[in-house]
């Protein structure tokens, strides 16, 4: 009886969020209808509300080619390579420097370290669009315009990781490493045997974190990459919506855009639990 | 709570600053110099061959600042903010509460609302110009058989609402997953107990749950409004490069604009150091909020 009236209470609770879910997903679901007609039909501005008969064709095509009748883009899987491999180095590298200059924080101490600290800090309040010009112009005197290395190095600074993992450290018993160094092991030895192992969690949230960050970058591919071969996803779509006239080929956009997006969905929807304990901790 | 001061543990000398190294080269080269380089660039003066440049102090600044474009820019970007921080901070709060509920199904309902953190910005466009195009998007559609002239392409409140609308709707998913886990820390029996008192639900939230959000929603506030001056920028240059005229040019991509499209050099680097303001004014206030969180933590 308790339990009935309970369950009629929150038939509210469950129309408003499968409301909300729906009105989320609805995008996705138009963008894979309009992957499965032909160019023509959606042109006509008569796309029905289900799917076609184009799905196969579209997304061979989308995928190894990119380009159609009146749409010239890079093929998807060009563009996911270069997501995926942005979005990798971008997170190990993030990870890579944060852990070692926040290790160096926490268990040395040497002049200038709260000084260092501090710099890496102040990077908090330098995003790309502050510093936009003369950012292009370090990276092209360094000829890094179309290569990787441009598109990822200057993302791999990271406040964020270095003061997540400067509390993780902080929080670890000092006398785990005290007892290590008894038996001989150096600072690198200890870093890799112990201070890495228990720090496992915050490095699989910070990763996931970081990798979606990365995948989704936009301005500075957008500047520091000129040729089709370097597109990313978010790059290469929006290049290849144009003007987003009618007359396009909007069945291969929208097959380019359900393919490519599948990548950090899914990340993000099975690795969820270490999302969300990566951004609640660095929002602590 | 007492503050132990950690010794250090290695007593090597060199060591940690090659392990400092890797992060201090690339905060100096890609961050630091940059920042100079624009701060330089704003008091000084170009031709527009690039070949005499000379110092003129404010004079980048007071021309910015006698702009009405500028100025229209700065009240745009202000408007745009704040809708999309509203709007998407008390549309996650409200399903937060719904989804923080003992409900069957809970755990898909979480997974169907923070899914689309997984989008890019530019990427979240793309599907909602495929929706909203004027003459083949089925929402357009739908609102020309409704008798609603829409077309954002000419239309520039349209236009702004689109930008709104689709920046919202990916920020509500950051937005949840930090009020779930707010609401999840609120201890039961605080709620027990005031309804014990004959505190009817929607009292209790609000005198209650609302309060102990507080740090959250103030961190939020932070975030949400660096995501609408930065982040969005994707947003618009996949819906509308900025226009219809300057309908959705916010000062973001007004220094794009002016930097790689029109190469004003010096006004676009005034630009920057005006948004540089903004940023350190923003995280001053959140780390200022932040060092008092933590102090509840303690005396907690």
């Amino acid at each position: 009886m308790k339990k009935a009236r309970k369950s009629l209470a929150n038939i509210p609770a469950h129309l408003f969020l499968a409301v909300a879910a729906a009105l989320l997903a609805f995008p996705v679901y138009m963008a894979f209808i309009g992957s499965t007609h032909d160019a023509a039909t959606i042109g006509r501005g008569r796309m029905p509300l289900t799917p076609g008969a184009y799905l196969g064709q579209n997304y061979v095509q989308a995928w190894a080619y990119g380009t159609g009748e009146r749409v010239s883009g890079t093929p998807v899987r060009v563009m996911m390579v270069n997501s995926l491999t942005m979005a990798l180095a971008i997170a190990l590298g993030k990870i890579f420097m944060s852990v070692l200059a926040a290790y160096a924080v926490v268990f040395f101490r040497f002049p200038l370290r709260n000084f260092f600290f501090w710099l890496i800090f102040i990077t908090l309040m330098l995003p790309l669009e502050v510093r936009i010009i003369p950012s292009y112009k370090v990276a092209s005197d360094l000829k890094l315009v179309n290569t990787f290395l441009g598109l990822t190095l200057p993302m791999m600074v990271s406040a964020t990781g270095t003061l997540l993992f400067r509390q993780v450290f902080l929080s670890m018993p000092k006398e785990l490493l005290e007892a290590a160094k008894i038996d001989g092991a150096g600072p690198l030895r200890c870093l890799w045997s112990i201070v890495l192992p228990l720090s496992r969690p915050s490095l699989a949230a910070l990763f996931v974190v970081m990798f979606v960050y990365g995948w989704n970058q936009y301005l500075w591919p957008l500047l520091i990459t000129t040729t089709r071969q370097m597109d990313t996803v978010a790059i290469g779509l929006v290049r290849m919506l144009g003007t987003s006239e009618s007359l396009m080929d909007w069945n291969l956009v929208m097959a380019a855009t359900i393919m490519t997006m599948a990548v950090p969905v899914s990340v993000v929807i099975l690795l969820q639990r270490w999302l969300v304990k990566g951004l609640v901790e660095i929002g602590k | 709570m007492a503050v132990i001061r950690r010794e250090a543990v290695f007593s090597n000398k060199l060591l940690p600053y090659l392990l400092v190294a890797p992060q201090l080269v690339l905060t100096g080269v890609f961050f630091l110099w940059p920042a100079v380089q624009a701060l330089q660039q704003s008091v000084m003066k170009s031709d527009p061959f690039g070949i005499r440049t000379r110092f003129v102090g404010w004079e980048n600044f007071k021309a910015l600042f006698a702009d009405p474009l500028y100025l229209g820019s700065i009240r745009l970007s202000f408007v745009f903010a704040g809708a999309v921080a509203f709007l998407a901070m008390s549309l996650a709060l409200f399903l937060a509460v719904q989804a923080n509920r003992q409900l069957r199904g809970s755990q898909i309902y979480k997974t169907l609302l923070i899914w689309p953190y997984a989008l890019a910005p530019a990427v979240s466009a793309v599907l909602w110009v495929f929706l909203f195009q004027p003459s083949i998007g089925v929402v357009s559609l739908a609102l020309q058989g409704l008798g609603i002239p829409w077309d954002y392409h000419l239309h520039g409140g349209q236009a702004l609402l689109l930008v709104i609308l689709a920046s919202v709707a990916r920020q509500i998913s950051y937005n949840f997953i930090f009020f779930l886990a707010g609401l999840q820390a609120v201890p039961k029996t605080l709620i027990e107990a005031a309804m014990i008192d004959g505190a009817s639900s929607r009292r209790v939230f609000w005198s209650v749950v609302f309060p102990l959000l507080t740090p959250t929603t103030f961190f939020l506030i932070v975030m949400n409004t660096v995501y609408a001056f930065f982040d969005t920028f994707g947003v618009i240059d996949a819906l509308t490069k900025g226009g219809p005229g300057k309908a959705t040019e916010t000062l973001c991509y007004k220094v794009y604009l002016d930097g790689f499209r029109s190469f004003r050099i010096n006004s676009s680097a005034a630009q920057s150091v005006v948004l540089m303001a903004v940023v350190i004014l923003l995280t001053a206030f959140q780390f200022k909020f932040l060092q008092r969180r933590v102090h509840y933590e303690g005396g907690g």
